[in-house]
């Protein structure tokens, strides 16, 4: 049970930390970019958001195979097969997440607007230095929910871990899926235990963010 | 000592900018019309916030834009103050007021230098406050130290005061005219109030429809008789004058002016110290001769030199003050039936009668003002 708990928080918070990094210059790009293709690259992103997962899983299965170009390139350059495997996971994990951390993050970036960046220019910030000491701070809110959506959407994922990853104990049999175990073996006790503790944490976990969130709110 | 020479020819997104034009190496030149003529994204242009291919300018003969050379705003050595103050809200008022000066690379820890200048913009008291609570004249006073802070080589504003309630423009509008006075780098001023230019301009560049239509001095500006100022019901005259003397006993300043002497109700500095004096045609009446005792104390020769219709049922008589006409040029607000009666006419030589209090003018607080510029002659 312990095993399914901790492997859960490693995959959500790995997978977060990642969708933190490529998803902040992903969601400055959206906000900012003209460009026709935008809406496409748009259209991507937000794809998780209606594809049933486990077409997302299917897909991803077949990508992830080494007799495929993707799953044979890293095959070949990483030495890891991603099918049923905790890597296979995260890669999953990220795309099927990206949405929930993307969007909030766009929307700060956008609601901050061009004007304090435009100050700071003024003020001799290079980009870069701009967008880490203005575009950032300002976008905290932001970067608050698109961490926690995506955390928790990880813990939630069901779909795509039972296509991608299987029931492989330590290795991806994470809380979703010992829950649908447990219930599968008639074991309502400990299913009991890891629904009440996952229903509790979440209540936790939002209560928090929207007292961050508040407390910010009054700070600006 | 910066001059700035500029060319711009070509469009912005849909706006069309055509003009040339240098501005002087000191004082505020106000770049002046109507809501839509450019004036913002001819600033923006200078600033490089926007991109119009085929531009140049130079300043000091540094090119910041010319061909394919295109230096970027972060690049420029400018300070620009927005009509929205555009102050960071995530930190406070220092490290708002530092967050140029270490970019620009000046010690932030250079406290005479913060000193100095919060004091000139009276915002000493706020420095560890958080910026969200200040007024709107407070946080514009930190936006204009801010950009000061980093001791910019062309300071650029628009529309300062634009954004702000009439108390909060009252406020600040000492403040810039302090600054008007001691700051040593050009200033480009974007308004569409003749008010703040009358007060704070030393030069003027008029446009619309992104064409430069009239560059000048402000006093040459103002009255042009082929320019809408001249043609206003509310004309004003700008005269900048050297105090000669003060009369303690009747409280009062004489001024040297182009063409003549004024006397003001009021102690205007030190001798030798250049005032600007205001003067609303509607103040201004002529008369043919001085015969008649009379107690307004300023009645100065002078000579019509055009008679400008308005769009009320007065006329403005221009003026040139002097004998022969050989000073300044002036403003008289006249009815038309004065006009017929006193058979007024160009190259006629009248007594313009200025009252004395309306010559106060420039300022409607008890702030000190400071008008001083540098004494072009030592001569007395």
């Amino acid at each position: 049970m312990t095993e399914a708990i901790l492997l859960t928080i490693k995959l959500a918070g790995l997978t977060t930390l990642i969708l933190l990094l490529i998803g902040s210059p992903l969601a400055w790009w959206l906000a900012h970019n003209r460009t026709w293709y935008k809406e496409i690259v748009n259209a991507m992103v937000a794809l998780p958001l209606v594809l049933p997962p486990t077409v997302l899983g299917f897909y991803l299965l077949l990508a992830m195979s080494p007799q495929n170009a993707f799953g044979a390139f890293i095959k070949e350059h990483f030495d890891i097969t991603l099918p049923f495997t905790f890597e296979g996971l995260v890669i999953g994990s990220v795309i099927y997440s990206l949405p929930f951390v993307v969007q909030p993050i766009r929307n700060a970036f956008e609601a901050i607007g061009r004007a304090p960046m435009e100050v700071a220019a003024t003020l001799r910030a290079s980009p870069l230095d701009r967008f880490l000491t203005v575009a950032l701070p300002l976008a905290r809110p932001g970067f608050l929910s698109g961490a926690v959506l995506g955390f928790a959407h990880t813990v939630g994922e069901f779909g795509v871990v039972l296509m991608i990853g299987g029931n492989l104990p330590g290795e991806t049999k994470v809380l979703s899926i010992a829950i649908y175990d447990h219930v599968e073996s008639l074991e309502w006790t400990e299913a009991h235990i890891l629904s009440g503790g996952m229903l509790v944490s979440s209540f936790v976990l939002i209560f928090l963010m929207i007292l961050i969130e508040k407390r910010w709110g009054r700070l600006n | 000592m910066s001059t700035l020479s500029a060319r711009f020819d070509g469009k912005v997104g849909s706006f069309r900018l055509n003009m040339e034009f240098t501005i002087p190496s000191r004082g505020v030149t106000a770049l002046f019309g109507p809501s839509g003529c450019g004036k913002t994204t001819l600033l923006r242009c200078i600033a490089g916030l926007n991109h119009m291919p085929g531009a140049e300018l130079t300043l000091d003969g540094e090119v910041w834009q010319k061909g394919r050379t295109f230096v970027p705003t972060h690049k420029r050595p400018i300070g620009y103050v927005f009509q929205e103050p555009g102050l960071f809200p995530h930190l406070s008022v220092r490290k708002n007021l530092t967050y140029g000066m270490k970019r620009a690379g000046i010690d932030s820890r250079d406290s005479e230098h913060l000193n100095e200048l919060t004091a000139l913009m009276g915002i000493e008291h706020l420095l560890e406050r958080g910026v969200t609570a200040l007024s709107g004249g407070e946080k514009q006073r930190v936006a204009i130290a801010r950009a000061l802070l980093m001791r910019p080589r062309l300071l650029l504003m628009d529309e300062p005061l634009s954004a702000l309630d009439q108390d909060n423009k009252n406020e600040i509008m000492p403040y810039l005219e302090q600054l008007h006075s001691q700051l040593e780098i050009p200033v480009i001023y974007v308004t569409h109030d003749r008010r703040e230019v009358e007060r704070l301009a030393d030069q003027l560049l008029l446009l619309r429809k992104g064409e430069l239509i009239a560059q000048g001095e402000i006093g040459e500006i103002l009255t042009n008789p082929d320019l809408p100022f001249g043609r206003s019901q509310d004309a004003v005259t700008v005269l900048d004058g050297r105090v000669r003397h003060y009369d303690a006993r009747y409280g009062l300043s004489t001024l040297q002016i182009d063409g003549g002497t004024l006397e003001v109700p009021d102690t205007l500095g030190p001798t030798g110290v250049y005032k600007r004096l205001r003067i609303a045609s509607t103040d201004v009446s002529l008369a043919l001769n001085t015969d008649q005792p009379s107690t307004i104390l300023n009645r100065l020769p002078a000579v019509i030199w055009k008679i400008l219709p308005t769009d009320g049922p007065s006329v403005n008589v221009l003026l040139r003050i002097g004998n022969m006409g050989e000073g300044s040029a002036l403003l008289a607000s006249v009815t038309r039936k004065s006009v017929d009666s006193m058979q007024l006419t160009p190259g006629q030589s009248v007594y313009a009668q200025i009252k004395g209090a309306s010559l106060l003018g420039s300022s409607t607080t008890n702030k000190p003002r400071k008008h001083e510029m540098t004494p072009l002659i030592a001569c007395e």
